[in-house]
Formats: C-alpha cells, sequence, structure tokens
C-alpha cells in the first residue's frame, strides 16, 4: 500500500491516531520498511548548553588559518564577562550577535530599531517602558543607556526561559532580572555598549 | 498530461514525452539536457566540441535541487556537488558543470549558461514535479522518507509545494508568519519543552510587545536544512532550521554567513570556493557560534536532528563588494 506522508504525520509519535489519516480500507496498517526502522530506533537526547555544561567544538585546518572563522563558544564567553556586557560573538559588517551573561538587574537600554532577545539558559524576565519621545535619533544605531530612572508609560513584561525568543521593540526601553545566572542572546547593530575581544574568545 | 506540467510548459519549459520503460520525461534548459533513470540523474552539455556528461544519484540530485527551488536560488553558489551548480544573480541565475571544479576547469570541460530566472525556476520546478516520485519527500532526512529510486510512481506535489517563511518582524507578531502549533513534535525533538513565555502586555500596548518559544518552533519543523526567518533587524536576519543526515548542497556564499549552533552538532566540511579544495573541517557544539567566510564553499553533516542558528545579512550590494576586494571575505581582523 502507499502511505500519504503528510496526513500521517502523527505515526512520529509511534501511535497512529486520527490526526486526518487517511487509512486504507483494511484492518491491519502495514507500514513501509523505512517507517518501521525509524520507529525502531532509539532517540539521542537533544543537547542544549548552559553556562555550566557546554563543549567547545573544533577546528581542523588544512589550509589557511583557524582565526579567518572567528569561533568562539557563547556560554564561556558570557561565563568570563562581566553581567549585561555586551559581548560581540558574531559580526556581519555594522550588525553584532552579543552573548550577555544575565545575572541580577540590568541597566536601562533603548535603541532606535528593533532588537530581539534569546534566553540560552536560566530564567529572564524583561521589562519595558514607552517613553513620550524616543531617547535615540533613527540615525543612532545599537544599543544604547536610558539613564538610571527613565520616565515613560509602563508597557508591560516577558518571562523567558531557554530557547524562548522576545522582540524589544524599536524606541521602547527595556531592562533585564535574572535571579540566577544565565545566558542571552542579542540581535542588534553595533553600538555605543557593544564589546569586541576577539582575541581572548576564538580559537586560533 | 496534468494541469500543473501545462501550466510549466506554458512558461517555456522544454520536456520530452515520458521514457516508455521509466515513464520519466527528459528536459532541456539551453544546451543542458536532464534525464533521469531508476537510480540515476544525468546532465548533459557540450564542451570541446564534444558531448560532457555527469550522474549524480537520483535521490541526491532531487535533495539538491528541492533546495535551490526552496529558496529561490538563495544567495551566490549552490553547487549540488563538485561539478553541477547554481549561482544567483538576483534576476538571472548561472547554471554551471564544472565551471567551480578545479580539475575541470583547467582541462576547459567545464559549461555555464545564464539563464533568467522564471525559465530556470519553471524548469527546475517541472523536473521535481516529474521526478518526484509519491512516498519520496526530498525535504525530509533519509529514515523519514521513502525511497527516490525506481519507475515513475505518482508524484508528492505537496511535499515540493513548500517554500522558505517569510516574516517581516518576529513569527506570531500582528500580520506576521504563524507560530508552528499545527505541525507535530519530530521524533528527535520529543523531549524539548513545549511551554511559551509569559508576555504581559498593559492595556494600550497589545501587540507591540511579543515572544514566543524559539526551540519548540524548531522542534516542530517538517523540513531539513532550510533557513527561515524569525527575527528581522534592518537587513540582520537570524534564519533557525533543523538539520539532519547531510546539506544536501555544498553552499558557496557571495557574502560571508554565520552559524550558531543551537543545540547538539554539527561537522562542516569546508572547501574553496572556486575550486573545490577541501580546506577546513570545523565542528560545531551547542554553543558554538563560527563564520563562513566569503570564499569558501560549506557542508554540514548532523547525525541527530540539531538546531542551528544561520545568520545572513541581506543588504542587496554585497555580492559586489566582496568580489571587487573592498571587503575583506574574513568577517574580524584579529
Amino acid at each position: 500500500m502507499s502511505v500519504n506522508i503528510e496526513l500521517c504525520s502523527a505515526w512520529f509519535n509511534g501511535i497512529l491516531i486520527d490526526k486526518g489519516c487517511i487509512v486504507p480500507n483494511t484492518d491491519v496498517v502495514t507500514l513501509p520498511n523505512w517507517r518501521k526502522t525509524m520507529e525502531k530506533n532509539k532517540v539521542k537526547a537533544t543537547k542544549f548548553g548552559s553556562l555550566n555544561d557546554y563543549e567547545k567544538g573544533s577546528i581542523q585546518i588544512i589550509s589557511g588559518k583557524a582565526s579567518n572563522y572567528a569561533f568562539s563558544n557563547i556560554f564561556e564567553v558570557a561565563a568570563q564577562s562581566a553581567p549585561y556586557e555586551k559581548s560581540v560573538v558574531g559580526m556581519n559588517l555594522k550588525f553584532v550577535i552579543e552573548s550577555l551573561k544575565a545575572e541580577g538587574v540590568s541597566p536601562w537600554f533603548t535603541a532606535s530599531h528593533d532588537e530581539f532577545v534569546v534566553v540560552m539558559d536560566g530564567e529572564v524576565r524583561v521589562d519595558y517602558l514607552k517613553p513620550d519621545q524616543p531617547l535615540i535619533s533613527e540615525d543612532k544605531e545599537g544599543t544604547h543607556l536610558a539613564g538610571d530612572n527613565p520616565q515613560g508609560k509602563k508597557m508591560g513584561y516577558a518571562v523567558l526561559k531557554q530557547g524562548h525568543q522576545a522582540i524589544l521593540p524599536a524606541g521602547s526601553i527595556y531592562r533585564f532580572d535574572a535571579v540566577t545566572p544565565g545566558v542571552m542572546l542579542i540581535q542588534t547593530i553595533k553600538g555605543p555598549l557593544s564589546v569586541e575581544k576577539w582575541q581572548s574568545i576564538c580559537i586560533q | 498530461m496534468d494541469k500543473k506540467f501545462e501550466e510549466y510548459l506554458a512558461a517555456g519549459v522544454q520536456a520530452g514525452e515520458p521514457d516508455t520503460l521509466t515513464g520519466y520525461r527528459t528536459f532541456r534548459l539551453g544546451q543542458f539536457q536532464f534525464e533521469r533513470d531508476e537510480y540515476f540523474a544525468k546532465i548533459t552539455w557540450h564542451a570541446k566540441g564534444e558531448e560532457r556528461s555527469h550522474l549524480m544519484s537520483a535521490d541526491a540530485f532531487l535533495r539538491a535541487l528541492m533546495r535551490d527551488v526552496a529558496w529561490g536560488f538563495f544567495y551566490g553558489w549552490v553547487n549540488f556537488d563538485d561539478v553541477i551548480g547554481t549561482r544567483n544573480h538576483y534576476g538571472n541565475v548561472d547554471l554551471y558543470a564544472g565551471t567551480f571544479n578545479g580539475v575541470l576547469k583547467e582541462a576547459g570541460v567545464d559549461y555555464t549558461e545564464n539563464f533568467e530566472t522564471p525559465l530556470i525556476m519553471a524548469t527546475f520546478k517541472a523536473i521535481l514535479h516529474d521526478w518526484v516520485n509519491e512516498g519520496f519527500d526530498p525535504f525530509a532526512a533519509p529514515e523519514e522518507t521513502g525511497s527516490a529510486f525506481g519507475n515513475k510512481d505518482g508524484n508528492n506535489e505537496e511535499a515540493i509545494d513548500r517554500y522558505r517563511i517569510a516574516t517581516k518582524r518576529m513569527p506570531s507578531m500582528p500580520d506576521d508568519s504563524p507560530l508552528r502549533n499545527d505541525l507535530p513534535v519530530n521524533r528527535h525533538f520529543e523531549d524539548v519543552p513545549q511551554d511559551e513565555p509569559e508576555i504581559h502586555c498593559e492595556p494600550g500596548f497589545e501587540g507591540q510587545l511579543g515572544g514566543f518559544n524559539l526551540f519548540k518552533y524548531l522542534s516542530r519543523s517538517d523540513v531539513t536544512w532550510n533557513p527561515s526567518v524569525t527575527s528581522v533587524c534592518k537587513e540582520s536576519l537570524f534564519c533557525p532550521t533543523t538539520e539532519e543526515y547531510i546539506l544536501p548542497i555544498f553552499h558557496g556564499n557571495d557574502r560571508v554567513e554565520w552559524f550558531l549552533q543551537l543545540s547538539d552538532e554539527i561537522t562542516w566540511d569546508v572547501a574553496d570556493k572556486s575550486d573545490g579544495r577541501p580546506i577546513a573541517r570545523v565542528i560545531m557544539k551547542a554553543g558554538d557560534i563560527a563564520a563562513m567566510p566569503a570564499d569558501i564553499r560549506h557542508q554540514g553533516y548532523s547525525t541527530k536532528r540539531s538546531m542551528l542558528l544561520v545568520w545572513e545579512n541581506a543588504t542587496p550590494n554585497l555580492p559586489e563588494r566582496y568580489e571587487s576586494g573592498e571587503l575583506s571575505p574574513y568577517p574580524v581582523a584579529f
């Protein structure tokens, strides 16, 4: 018999359930051999990294320099940085990815454009304010400090755990709070707070 | 003839009649000819006054062709293997045989022809339409799908009609791409937590804040090796994807791109972009981030389905700036 792969995706769980499956008019459904193999195979646990449990990969060079690949590990970088220090781990012209150790309460930040945060370890609360006027003009890019006691309306907050992503909307003011140390990625543009230290983080 | 195929012919695709034995059609695109049999795709061209040809396993060929179609020819060079591939000029596309293989190029047996994007796209789609049989999903890992081999047996239009997801700011934001709650969790990601973040908006700010579980979203990806945009910071695009088995192409980019391994492990074979000489193997584990310089090609291997963040800079004029030497192929000097 032939099997409709799309409709029978519920077979991934090893049980044929009625997720819109078209089952032929027979009592016994015969799985094709590749499906049987797939269901018999045991699956490895998914391995995520964390501040206290990461393993750095490697480069096997045939020719050229290892430093061409600017290879680092975001958990190792965060572990070696001060809380909320914005360490650049990826740079594509003016755009950056930063690795931050989340620990305690951060300063208030703002940017003229959207930024994004992905929590890679731990739990982080993000509080958002909306100022009456944007603090940073459109032509200034990257993350800027918003002062110790910025004024604005409360927009709300987000509580992010490992793998969770949130938008840091253009023009808003935001602050992170982590009870226990964690790690965050920030997608943004290189700004006055971005710290480049390739020499000390990259495989050479 | 089915209606879909008539549309391809109307778009200028040159296709022969189905072979009486195998049931597959042969296609022509400029001076190139594509034919398949039970096991192989055969590509034929002329150089130095003689016919030249190249065989690829049908499953490898269709997986490569599927990516090239779904990505709209992607950035730069999409090498199906060390002989055949395409180069995107964003409006027109080069199809080449041996041009970026050091030995074939030096021997002068290589051939390149340029095509308007709509014609080569229609031809590639028509080949997928004809050559992908029922039960074979060229977007899936080998363990997840049936065989590409044998004589023609139905088709799998649903599987080959998937495209890159277009996201304006972030999935789940108002008027933006959806989350994947209606897709099942992949068998390799059954242990990935499925909780969503808490997002509280004060009255008047509904829809301005947003968040989602990126790892959950990826655990429900129904395809392999297919970067899809999940956040947009001007021209900076986060394009995560789930990877299993082998990247079906050897990608030579016309710009620098970065990989951040979100889970598990991938090994990247890295070779010279213009002649294919191997130059490095990069082994990336969870949390590792590395640049792929603009002068290399790369192909990844992933035993367990893994989560990878592909980070692209979509600024339009970058290929010329790298090619002219204005920009270094390496993103940082230290």
